[in-house]
């Protein structure tokens, strides 16, 4: 009986289990194959094969993911504080942060681009824009931090950045918001626009060994809103290619008003020509105000230097720099495709894709086949210039990537799906749904000359119901898709920092074998650096007080100070002596409102901290280092103003009395 | 006999269970691997608190059955779910109706999918755009790539001279103005 019993009980689990899986719904098998999971797993302990660099949108920082695994493995502040790693909190960090309005705590990050040598990417820098106070950032690969932030005169919004040419001779920035010149009367009628707002370009020259940053020359354009650019390559090298709306040059309401022409441009600009003109000295000079600040990897400090003058050409006066290029309704991408022949113009209210080629664009010039000219620069004619058109792609292009196999990837914002076609005959090819309303997209290199087209990664803007619910704000999904065979298939969704504006991706072998592992201490150069605990000393200047403060496993030296005041400005200067790599310190001290510390091995950073009353004040390491981290604490004491406590500083002498008097 | 009860029980909840899962209200019901993403898009998320979307504003008019029903043909649905800004021109069942005897039955075919939607996406702007704010002769590009006219007379906004706004229902991710004629796109070339 009893055997009989458990028979029928497993009957029925059976029949219940048929039951729970005959329910699933038909069509979610073609969403999400079964072999998905296993194309994006990677096991614990092994790396991933790509580095994914994500611009964080309105947090104003850079994320850093493993691909396929989707993992998060680092956040790049750049343009925003990061508490988490003490950016903008130090006095080290705080210039970098420094602009022609003085220190802005907050911007919001667009666009990132890796460096290239020979319109392949050489795994040296990544750049990143601001978009709000106009500045273009330089983040240094071997140590994944911002090192080098210059800001834009003239602009405003800078959005079509920081897009670079195949050898990172420049990095560029055009302007979103036109505005009245830096050095004419900003204080005009909101409806002059037409008469006084300008668009400006700027060309960033990048040092070739070294990085640093230089406006070499601006280019003044007619006021339009500058959207996307991207360099000419291989033969289009000397060109750039810049999406423009809002040629009707609203004021207001540009939901409306800056949807009205049937057709906008790209504006295609002679870089090469422009050098020439530098050359010859048709630059004006003017007189502007912005910020240039610079990291020092051996100070461990940055600098914030402002600038005041800038070179512009003007492209109305030197006729041959700028050509429209018609593109249909608010052109958003503008890319340029691996061979550098084709130019793709994704207007994002249009029904098609036009696709530009640049041997027709050059004939075009060179039989001046013009319709017209726009503020004085030559409109290309359409059809000149025009390679085809993609019939009926999708709703809303935004950007494309390319595969270097002759196909080209576009992302549809309403449809919200990612179409590939075909660049030679303009035939889609397939499309996928992304969840939901695709902005970028990222291939491998897919704006090099040389994409590794293994994956595809759609950056979304709306993402509901993809993961647990956490409130009204939901984090934004990144959707991973395997495009190495004919039929794109998405394999993972996994969420990420801020905005994922733009992305780029490459191969993790170009990148992780230079990472530094700690900062060599015999090296740092910081002025107030401590470079064993033999070194380290309290110093009172009047009211300022200079801590000379190391930190190693598992304690502070010194960790007793007294004979500091009420009233007093007191800088620690806190040197890591570790020379081992992910053994960072950090340091916290009570009622700091100007935040913490994080050092990592070999550097010396410097939290400000006000002894506002008399007291006792511990102070700790907040980044968990050892066995003993618990006891890497230390106490410093305020006394009243004028008090006669003598200023000392120790580490493990400073006994209690009785004790001392027990040892004699 | 304690058994018995327990695992009747357990077929039930596997049946209700079920039930959630296949009428796609709740997306993640199941969660192996194979079901973790539904086809569709936007329409498909469970949300009843926000404010109404194009497509749902439109489903629960019940003057617009035949526009629902061509947009779903149409494969615009997902679209039309999306964040917008839309401006639609919604044609009332009595508009579709004024249409040749046939046209829509023959529209609603599988192989004049494109045409119909050519058709209805002459009806879709980018752009929330209030009645209001239109001007006489102004041009509307609309997401099948042609123009609309837009006329006003008497305080009235007319479309390409053949169809009146008559109401206009502003939407979560848009604004509906109802219509009382079916706008034709011009004749491809």
């Amino acid at each position: 009986m009893k055997y009989l019993k458990q028979l029928l009980s497993i009957l029925l689990l059976m029949l219940a289990v048929t039951i729970f899986n005959s329910c699933k719904p038909k069509n979610a098998g073609s969403a999400v194959s079964a072999d998905a999971a296993s194309k994006a797993y990677v096991p614990p302990g092994k790396y991933d094969e790509f580095y994914n660099f994500v611009s964080g949108g309105f947090s104003g920082q850079m994320s850093v993911y493993g691909l396929p695994s989707g993992r998060l493995l680092r956040v790049i502040p750049i343009f925003s504080v990061d508490p988490e790693k003490g950016y903008g909190y130090s006095e080290e960090t705080k210039p970098m942060l420094n602009t022609s309005h003085g220190f802005v705590p907050w911007d919001d990050q667009h666009h990132t681009e890796l460096s290239q040598t020979n319109g392949e990417i050489d795994g040296r820098w990544i750049f990143a824009n601001a978009n709000n106070t106009p500045r273009v950032a330089r983040v240094d690969l071997t140590t994944f931090r911002t090192t080098e932030i210059i800001e834009l005169p003239n602009s405003a919004g800078n959005h079509s950045s920081p897009f670079i040419t195949e050898n990172t001779e420049y990095v560029v920035a055009g302007t979103r918001f036109s505005v009245p010149p830096d050095d004419a009367n900003g204080d005009v009628a909101i409806n002059t626009y037409k008469q006084n707002f300008k668009g400006y370009l700027s060309f960033i020259s990048v040092g070739k060994e070294d990085g640093k940053m230089d406006i070499a020359f601006q280019i003044k354009c007619p006021g339009v809103n500058f959207d996307l650019s991207h360099a000419g390559k291989g033969k289009s090298h000397g060109w750039f290619f810049f999406s423009c709306y809002n040629t009707e040059q609203a004021n207001t309401l540009l939901e409306v008003n800056a949807s009205q022409r049937d057709k906008d441009f790209i504006m295609a600009v002679n870089w090469k020509k422009a050098e020439e003109y530098l050359k010859a000295g048709k630059g004006r000079k003017q007189t502007v105000k912005y910020a240039h600040n610079v990291y020092d990897e051996k100070s461990h400090t940055a600098t914030s230097e402002i600038r005041t003058e800038v070179t512009v050409l003007d492209s109305k006066e030197l006729k041959d720099i700028c050509y429209m290029i018609p593109c249909p309704k608010s052109p958003h991408g503008c890319d340029v495709d691996p061979t550098g022949e084709y130019i793709v113009g994704s207007g994002k209210l249009a029904a098609l894709i036009p696709v530009f080629s640049f041997t027709k664009m050059q004939k075009a010039i060179a039989d001046k086949a013009y319709d017209g000219e726009y503020e004085g620069i030559p409109v290309i004619k359409y059809e000149a210039a025009l390679h085809g058109e993609v019939k009926k792609p999708g709703l809303g292009p935004l950007h494309t990537e390319f595969d270097g196999k002759g196909n080209a990837y576009t992302t549809f914002f309403v449809s919200s799906e990612v179409v590939k076609w075909s660049i030679a005959d303009l035939k889609v090819l397939d499309r996928v749904p992304t969840y939901y309303s695709v902005g970028h997209l990222c291939i491998p290199g897919g704006d090099s000359k040389k994409p590794n087209a293994k994956y595809l990664i759609a950056y979304n803007k709306i993402t509901k119901d993809r993961y647990l619910p956490t409130g009204p704000e939901l984090a934004q999904s990144a959707q991973l898709y395997d495009i190495s065979g004919e039929k794109m298939q998405l394999i993972l969704d996994f969420p990420t920092i801020g905005e994922p504006h733009y992305a780029q991706a490459v191969a993790a072998d170009l990148i992780r074998n230079k990472s530094v592992k700690f900062f060599k201490i015999e090296e740092n150069t910081n002025p107030f650096v401590s470079k064993g605990e033999g070194t380290t000393k309290v110093v009172r200047a009047g009211n300022k007080v200079d801590v000379y403060m190391t930190c190693i496993r598992s304690h502070f030296s010194p960790d007793n100070i007294e004979g500091i005041k009420a009233g007093d400005e007191v800088y620690f200067h806190v040197t890591n002596l570790e020379q081992d790599w992910d053994v960072p310190h950090g340091f916290a001290i009570k009622g700091a409102n100007t935040g913490e510390l994080l050092i990592m091995p070999g550097e010396t950073q410097t939290l400000k901290w006000i002894a506002e009353k008399p007291g006792m004040f511990p102070f700790y390491c907040t980044d968990f280092c050892s066995a003993l981290h618990q006891e890497m604490s230390g106490y410093l004491r305020v006394s009243p103003a004028g008090s006669t406590v003598p200023l000392t500083f120790s580490t493990g002498t400073n006994m209690p009395k009785a004790d001392s008097a027990a040892k004699k | 006999m304690k058994n018995k009860v327990f695992f009747t029980l357990l077929l039930i909840s596997s049946l209700v269970a079920c039930n959630n899962a296949t009428d796609k209200s709740s997306p993640a019901a199941d969660n192996s691997a194979a079901t973790a993403t539904t086809a569709g898009g936007q329409e498909n998320v469970q949300d009843d608190a926000s404010a109404k979307d194009i497509v749902k504003v439109a489903i629960s008019s019940p003057d617009h059955t035949t526009l629902v029903a061509a947009l779903k043909q149409a494969e615009l649905v997902t679209a039309l779910s999306n964040a917008g800004p839309f401006t639609v021109f919604a044609p009332t069942n009595a508009a579709f109706d004024k249409l040749p005897a046939g046209t829509v039955d023959g529209l609603m075919k599988p192989d004049k999918k494109e045409d119909l939607q050519n058709i209805l996406q002459y009806h879709v702007t980018l752009a929330a755009m209030k009645a209001e704010t239109f001007k006489d002769g102004q041009v509307l590009g609309m997401v099948n790539g042609d123009n609309v006219t837009i006329s006003i007379k008497d305080g009235k906004v007319m479309l390409n001279n053949s169809a009146t706004i008559v109401a206009s229902i502003p939407a979560s991710n848009g604004i509906i103005h109802v219509i009382d004629g079916v706008l034709l796109p011009p004749a491809k070339k």
